[in-house]
């Protein structure tokens, strides 16, 4: 295997593209056949990228490749692909739980009328987001960013029959399109200073100019975008609602894979965030809000009682984790915790989509209950993405976790203890959605449970393989760090009373949780003994009041500032118009009334005073002689008069 | 190139050849309509592929005007039979060719009075031609007012209720400002001798020339200046001047609407590269802050208000308010004055420059083919419901899917999606605006998310959720619909992903002007 094979790393997310063209066009003569494309666009994305990962773990030399895109001025922009350790993580964790989770689809979404518009959408995404990884600029990487967030627009709305499912769709789209706009304003921010959209000229004049307080305003517009798209606080809001589309997509765009992008656009543009240093301001922004979300969805999650709303919260967690640990300095954790978590919580989504499958889209945890028995396959492969994702050693999430806490406590004290306090509110949510699912007895005995094909119950069990030993190339040898690095490479983190504390967190969470749900499984819900909490409770149930919140001072302000305008619009500027017309109007009459009395009243006076004049000198012309005799008489007479006057 | 006869005629050809139609059309008989029809879809399809003949003859490296034709035509006030094109125009003309032929064909169902109808139609093809072609002062503003002509007709005969008012109202209105127009192109003519002859001249190159040699000064010139922003920023429309617009659009026929969203409005923009940057550098820097805001104002206020309208047509009407400011943003950014603190900073920003109003002219023809296909789509639905209330319908993507798909395509290509045209030249307009004008350009990302905002919300409410069953029988798109639409479609995504072959003349045409209009600082 030789590092030419990267050079066809271009044809990864073409595969998959040309899937949706066959989709689209063919879709309805193909029917179910068309998951038979999707998927085989798909595995054929993740042939294509096995190479090109193991490639890079044999330590292949990066490459990038421009092609001319189009001429600003007298400037090229070149767009083009780049394969790195980053984006070679990236590729497999895509194509391979990529690939599960289109062969679980073609079983749960079974019979549905959209199918094969179902597999397009699908296909659609896997195309953007490996152009997302795959992108060496920032052009290429927004077009794939703005790709997934319309893939996942669509896919959130796949029922769009649902009232409350195009409703999440629209929100999906307009909360994370608002982090977006950060993200774009960075671009322009960046192509300003330096004249470029490439990764590398960028990155190199960051470094160059460590101090340029425009590289941290950049870096954090950046992070607009990813706390919009990754469900950071407090743009996290729409990820919850996001729950409406089918299961497979929660656990492939909502928990794998778009939403980590985020992450990986962190990762990715590390060199802006870290020109000012270990501490710069850009960095602690990123670590604070990667905490505060992780342990603010970490409280909502313990009260919510829908199965998936439960891992929505814990992916908002889990990602502020990611953060964290890019934020305190932890570039591999941070990408390392990407990885793992990708494993085990699209290992949960899909295991609670085969519990929603075999429970007959019942998503109420409190109707469920005893699920062990009816769902053993489901039931051992969720159980291992529990442990996993509590934090159980050797399972794939207590390595990542462990390291991200190791990290902020070697940087941040408070930061490390309110991520030590999510994580054993993790163990505990965990433990309590997994005693209220499987344990004890069924609590609405009206549903007759069964267990999912094998279709659905196998890319589980290869999911829950990995869930469980992945977590290893991290702890043992550090390859995972000799791979994957920012700048010099640097040791795994790994110390005794750090791994103690993260296994005495973890070990405490599911021991609060155990007594509370475990020892003596609920039997009705109103036992639950989170209502104990009173109002706590509430706020929690209610999810901090976010979306109220943003009702009262985002929309319904929108809404009334929009309709104030359009009548301002019709009233103020249509107004003016309509009445200089009017005035124009009422102008032309009075030029009208002076034209008909006083212009043509003017020209009448002439008339009339000649006429006058005429009538009154007709006078003078009688013809009669007597009376010009008379006047000439009369004439003589004055002349007289006056020659007498005069002589005197 | 230009030297064989072809090349000398082209630009005549495509400029006449609607006005011949036009007139042939006159003598055929009154009674049927089919000839009529098919004559003028023949002619608009000849000068559609006469269009793409300039598009392929024209070089994109090259400056300057091509295909040029000059002939005396009143030598003794000196007015010339000028044409030629540039990277500027050349695309503009393109569009006006695809969108009339588009627009001919979507008149098949025209069935009152077809005779007078296309007629007019050739003879509107005819105005927005010349009106891009000319070089003349005197010829442009003759075709600018024959355009006006038969849209008024087209918006006052075959339009709706409110008919006579909103044709009143677009042709008044923009007669105001080709009235301001007229004066200051008479201040030109004025202030320019020929130093041999002694004699003035209506040549805009050479008007152009000589402002930039010997320019028109004080008052006069802002006068001028003013005068010619008057008259474009009415026909693009710019705040405050826009609610012509929504009037016209609501009560045009669909063809109509297509044409005045795709080509009259880009007259106006057209107009403020072509005459205010490069006749007025000085006065377009000293006031381009009240183009960036007049920009800013309309991309953040015409979203706003189109989230509001509960017409469909009124929506989009609006929504080409927001559109065209970041046109007006483009090229604001063109105009203003910078400071460099070195030669390199110096060459970022003038690339920034090039760069905002080579999105700007993208933007007007993504603009064109956009708007064109969202108002042929409003066209579609109104012809079978017979109502454009967004209000009044819901769930219909289950009951016509492809009508969805495309409405759906269309309105993601308008809200700047990327990998669709409308994404470039939105995203190219604001990458150079930021450079010049950043709070303003930062401002104006609100309206990409209201933008967003308002055609998600007018799918959700017309394709998504559970079928209104008034519609339950209604028709999906039949194959002239789908065919009209095709097109568009593709050089949508064609040009969302590789806009090269139309940035690049472009591009050529900008760098040129740009840097011309900064040597004289």
């Amino acid at each position: 295997m030789s590092s030419g094979l990267l050079e066809y790393a271009w044809l990864i997310p073409v595969v998959p593209f040309i899937a949706f063209l066959i989709i689209v066009f063919c879709g309805h003569r193909l029917r179910n056949a068309s998951a038979y494309v999707a998927i085989g666009g798909m595995a054929g994305a993740f042939l294509l990228a096995f190479p090109c990962f193991l490639v890079m773990a044999r330590g292949a030399q990066p490459i990038s490749h421009n092609f001319h895109w189009i001429t600003l001025g007298n400037a090229r922009i070149d767009l083009g692909y780049q394969v790195d350790s980053l984006t070679a993580v990236m590729l497999m964790v895509v194509t391979f739980i990529g690939s599960l989770i289109f062969i679980y689809s073609s079983g749960y979404m079974e019979g549905d009328p959209g199918y094969h518009r179902f597999f397009a959408y699908l296909s659609l995404f896997a195309c953007a987001m490996l152009l997302l990884v795959l992108a060496n600029n920032f052009v290429m990487l927004y077009a794939g960013w703005e790709g997934v967030g319309l893939c996942s627009y669509l896919l959130i709305g796949f029922w769009f029959e649902k009232p409350s499912a195009m409703r999440a769709a629209k929100k999906a789209f307009l909360v994370t399109r608002t982090g977006d706009c950060g993200l774009a304003l960075g671009i322009f921010l960046l192509y300003s200073k330096t004249g470029s959209v490439s990764f590398e000229p960028i990155f190199s004049a960051a470094r160059e100019h460590p101090h340029e307080i425009v590289f941290t305003i950049a870096a954090l517009l950046i992070f607009f975008g990813a706390v919009g798209k990754s469900a950071q606080f407090p743009l996290h809001v729409w990820l919850p609602d996001a729950m409406e589309g089918p299961t497979p997509v929660s656990a492939l765009i909502h928990a794998a894979t778009m939403v980590a992008a985020g992450v990986y656009l962190v990762a990715r543009s590390y060199a802006l965030f870290e020109a000012g240093g270990e501490h710069s301001i850009a960095l602690q922004v990123v670590a604070w809000i990667g905490v505060i979300t992780a342990f603010m969805a970490a409280t909502i999650a313990v009260a919510q009682n829908d199965i998936k709303r439960v891992l929505a919260y814990s992916t908002i967690s889990q990602l502020g984790f990611m953060m964290l640990g890019l934020g305190v300095g932890g570039y591999t954790a941070g990408v390392f915790h990407l990885m793992t978590h990708a494993f085990f919580k699209a290992l949960l989504f899909l295991g609670s989509g085969s519990v929603i499958h075999g429970f007959h889209h019942e998503q109420d945890m409190m109707k469920m209950g005893g699920l062990k028995k009816v769902m053993p396959y489901t039931f051992a492969t969720y159980f291992i993405g529990y442990l996993a994702l509590a934090g159980v050693p050797p399972f794939a999430g207590f390595w990542s976790k462990d390291e991200i806490l190791h990290h902020a406590m070697m940087h941040n004290f408070p930061i490390f203890l309110l991520g030590a306090a999510a994580a054993f509110l993790t163990a505990f949510y965990m433990t309590r959605q997994m005693c209220l699912v499987f344990a004890g007895q069924q609590r609405d005995t009206h549903i007759h449970a069964h267990e999912s094909p094998a279709v659905m119950t196998v890319p589980l069990m290869v999911l829950a393989l990995f869930s469980a030993l992945i977590g290893l190339v991290g702890a043992t040898g550090h390859s995972f760090h000799h791979f994957v690095h920012f700048g010099e490479e640097a040791p795994a983190p790994f110390s005794v009373p750090v791994a103690l504390v993260s296994l005495f967190v973890a070990g405490a969470g599911i021991g609060l949780g155990w007594s509370l749900y475990g020892k003596k499984p609920l039997a009705r819900p109103e036992d639950d003994p989170l209502l104990r909490l009173g109002k706590l409770y509430t706020f929690l149930e209610n999810k901090w009041y976010f979306d109220e919140v943003y009702d009262k001072i985002v929309i319904q302000p929108l809404l009334w500032i929009t309709r104030t305008l359009s009548r301002f619009d019709q009233k103020v500027i249509d107004g003016a118009v309509n009445l200089v017309g009017i005035l124009t109007i009422i102008f032309s009459r009075l030029h009208q009334l002076f034209d008909l009395y006083i212009v043509d009243g003017m020209v009448n006076l002439v008339g009339i005073v000649t006429r006058k004049i005429g009538v009154t000198g007709r006078y003078l012309q009688t013809g009669l002689v007597q009376g010009y005799l008379l006047v000439v008489y009369l004439g003589v007479v004055v002349l007289v008069v006056w020659q007498l006057y005069a002589a005197k | 190139m230009q030297s064989s006869t072809f090349s000398q005629w082209l630009l005549t050809l495509i400029i006449f050849l609607p006005l011949f139609g036009a007139i042939a059309i006159l003598f055929l008989p009154k009674d049927k309509a089919n000839p009529v029809k098919w004559l003028a879809t023949i002619v608009s399809f000849v000068v559609l592929v006469l269009c793409v003949a300039l598009f392929t003859g024209f070089d994109s490296t090259a400056t300057g005007m091509q295909f040029d034709v000059s002939a005396p035509w009143i030598p003794s006030i000196g007015v010339s039979y000028h044409l030629g094109v540039d990277g500027l125009s050349m695309p503009l003309i393109a569009l006006t060719g695809l969108l009339t032929f588009i627009s001919v064909l979507y008149s098949w169902i025209i069935n009152e009075r077809p005779k007078e109808y296309f007629a007019f139609f050739l003879l509107l093809e005819t105005g927005m031609m010349g009106t891009f072609c000319a070089l003349d002062f005197f010829l442009f503003y003759t075709f600018w007012e024959i355009s006006l002509v038969p849209m008024y007709f087209l918006i006052g005969i075959w339009g709706g209720p409110r008919r006579e008012y909103a044709a009143i109202k677009f042709f008044l209105y923009t007669l105001v400002g080709s009235v301001a127009m007229l004066l200051a192109i008479l201040a030109l003519y004025f202030n320019y001798t020929d130093p041999v002859t002694g004699k003035h001249t209506f040549d805009i190159l050479t008007l152009i020339a000589a402002q930039h040699a010997k320019p028109l000064l004080g008052l006069a010139a802002t006068l001028s200046f003013w005068a010619f922003y008057l008259a474009f920023a009415i026909k693009v429309p710019a705040f405050p001047f826009h609610t012509w617009l929504p009037d016209a659009h609501v009560e045009a026929p669909t063809a109509g609407s297509v044409i005045l969203a795709g080509v009259l409005l880009k007259m106006g923009t057209y107009g403020l590269v072509r005459f205010n940057l490069a006749l007025f550098p000085l006065q377009s820097a000293e006031f381009a802050w009240v183009i960036a805001l007049v920009g800013i104002i309309a991309i953040i206020y015409g979203s706003m208000v189109a989230m509001a309208q509960s017409d469909l047509k009124k929506l989009v009407a609006y929504s080409s308010v927001g559109h065209m400011g970041f046109v007006m943003l483009g090229i604001a950014a063109a105009a203003a004055p910078i400071v460099p603190d070195s030669q390199a900073t110096r060459e970022i920003l003038i690339n920034a420059k090039v760069t905002a109003l080579n999105g700007a002219t993208l933007q007007m023809v993504n603009h064109g083919l956009i708007t064109g296909a969202l108002f042929l789509l409003v066209g579609v639905l109104y012809e079978r419901t017979h109502h454009r209330n967004i209000d009044g319908f819901g769930g219909l993507w289950k009951r016509v899917p492809v009508y969805g798909a495309m409405l759906v395509y269309i309105s993601l290509a308008s809200l700047g999606l990327p990998g669709l045209s409308g994404f470039v030249g939105e995203f190219l307009a604001l990458l150079g605006s930021f450079a010049i004008f950043k709070l303003g350009t930062a401002l104006s990302v609100i309206g990409i998310v209201v933008t967003a905002a308002y055609f998600l919300w007018m799918l959700q409410r017309i394709l998504l959720g559970p079928l209104n069953e008034r519609y339950k029988d209604l028709l999906d798109m039949n194959a002239v619909e789908k065919w009209c639409l095709a097109p568009l479609m593709l050089l949508i995504f064609i040009l969302g992903i590789y806009p090269a072959p139309v940035l690049d003349p472009v591009n050529t045409a900008m760098n040129h002007l740009v840097r011309d209009v900064m040597g004289l600082f």
